[in-house]
């Protein structure tokens, strides 16, 4: 005996709610970062040297690659809202699935865009 | 058993129960439906399950196969077999009464709790209103109208299991069609009961319903439309008032 | 004002707020690609912002989308996760302070470089 099966993963397992699980991962990363964004750029109120001592205590490989991939979050969250309006605030077109590959290709346009620029 | 034998795993009992396998033999053509059916008349009389009409009109044989939920009649088993097994279990979101069959009022009480009946004013001695064919709110309907309320959108809807007081894309599906029947007088009432969290502003356009809607509706729509009337209603006020 | 009314401006506001963060953050990503060209210091940041009032005014209303935009679908998941520990609100409201007034000191700081 067990207990009754509930949805799983294939039940799930389309574009639409994929992008849907996207933008809340995304959105919720992003939503336990900014305060601590804020939090490092209001060190500026120290003046420039002290704002340069909290920004040295970022240079870590690992606070860089959390910086790349916060852009990336940033860009599938900004491209999936995107997606997201336009489905509740403009014409009824479908699931506008086009937009979720739109939305994938410019996180990683961006990401490569982050890792050029950078270095 | 023969080579052309499906494996079929079926819910045997309620919340609590287990997959019982059954060996059914594969024809051309088999539904899904004809495989329970098969089940009950040769293998296991107790197996309980739901149908009626079976040529997708009812709406009451929707079950879970190999988990997505499917009105049973017109799946083919050709079309969704993987290998030689299929998993048939009661619909989920919904309680379960006795192996496939659900227990469905909690399904239709929120559709009466979206308001999503129609009531109008004129009388069987009035004249025919006239509703324009080509009008935007006619189409609008038009697109919603054909549901059949088989449960396949609720049962499939991960807001339904996250917050149980949500009402789900059927009911809201309906109430939207009535937002756009012009002869319709309960509109008001009708945007308060669709107002918020247990409404509308729930659905995270996950589109399982859609994805999903045997009837090829698209619930998505239908709750956009209502998130962005309603919110309008709230914050600006609308044709029928303010909420 | 029912609870159904109310979550409905709730639903209003944190779509407005997308829209003009959709626009903010559009914005701040080519700021970020031209400003992390050859590493960042605090002396470059500073020298773009300092005394900027146009900077100032569009990361303070950056600050504000995000005042009414994250608390309110962070607490859409919490609802919809923990939905018997009522942290939804508390959780959600110590976010919108912690943006809001992390958000404005860091506009501040950026734009008066620490002259206050």
């Amino acid at each position: 005996m067990s207990s009754r099966p509930h949805l799983d993963y294939r039940a799930k397992s389309h574009l639409s709610y994929f992008a849907y699980a996207c933008h809340r991962l995304s959105g919720l990363l992003l939503a336990c970062f900014i305060p601590l964004h804020f939090l490092m750029l209001s060190q500026s109120l120290r003046g420039a040297q002290g704002f340069e001592a909290s920004l040295k205590l970022t240079d870590f490989w690992v606070f860089k690659f959390g910086e790349w991939v916060l852009v990336i979050l940033l860009a599938i969250h900004l491209a999936g809202g995107v997606r997201l309006l336009m489905i509740e605030f403009g014409p009824w077109r479908g699931l506008r699935k086009g937009w979720i590959q739109a939305s994938i290709l410019f996180a990683i346009i961006c990401g490569l865009l982050f890792l050029y620029f950078a270095n | 058993m023969s080579n052309t034998d499906l494996k079929v795993k079926v819910w045997r009992g309620a919340e609590q129960g287990e997959f019982v396998e059954y060996l059914v033999p594969r024809n051309s053509n088999q539904t899904v439906l004809d495989v329970v059916t098969y089940i009950q008349r040769k293998l296991d009389p107790t197996l309980s399950y739901r149908f009626a009409c079976r040529v997708g009109m009812c709406g009451s044989c929707a079950m879970t196969v190999n988990g997505v939920a499917r009105w049973t009649c017109r799946t083919h088993v050709s079309q969704i077999v993987k290998g030689d097994s299929l998993e048939i279990a009661p619909l989920n979101n919904l309680p379960v009464i006795k192996d496939l069959a659900t227990d469905m009022r909690e399904f239709f009480n929120k559709w009466k709790g979206a308001v999503g009946f129609f009531k109008g004013t004129q009388t069987r001695h009035d004249d025919f209103a006239k509703v324009e064919p080509q009008s935007e709110e006619r189409q609008l309907a038009n697109a919603g109208i054909e549901c059949i309320g088989c449960g396949v959108c609720y049962a499939s809807c991960e807001v339904v299991e996250a917050r149980p007081n949500y009402l789900g894309p059927a009911a809201l599906n309906r109430a939207w069609t009535l937002t756009n029947d012009i002869r319709d007088v309960q509109q008001l009432e009708r945007m308060q009961a669709v107002a918020g969290d247990a409404g509308c502003h729930a659905c995270h356009t996950q589109g399982s319903c859609t994805e999903r809607c045997p009837k090829a509706i698209e619930p998505t729509a239908s709750i956009a439309g209502l998130k962005k009337l309603v919110a309008r209603a709230a914050v600006r006020g609308s044709k029928w008032g303010k909420l | 004002m029912s609870q159904g009314v109310l979550q409905a401006k709730l639903w209003y506001a944190q779509r407005i707020s997308a829209m003009i963060l959709g626009i903010c953050v559009a914005i701040h990503l080519l700021i970020i690609f031209y400003a992390i060209r050859g590493g960042i210091s605090a002396q470059e940041i500073l020298g773009r912002t300092q005394g900027n009032i146009a900077f100032a005014l569009f990361y303070e209303l950056f600050v504000l989308a995000c005042f009414v935009h994250a608390p309110i679908g962070v607490a859409n998941i919490l609802q919809e996760t923990i939905p018997k520990t009522g942290l939804a609100k508390p959780i959600s409201w110590v976010l919108a302070i912690a943006i809001l007034a992390l958000g404005t000191t860091a506009v501040v700081g950026v734009y008066t470089g620490g002259s206050l």
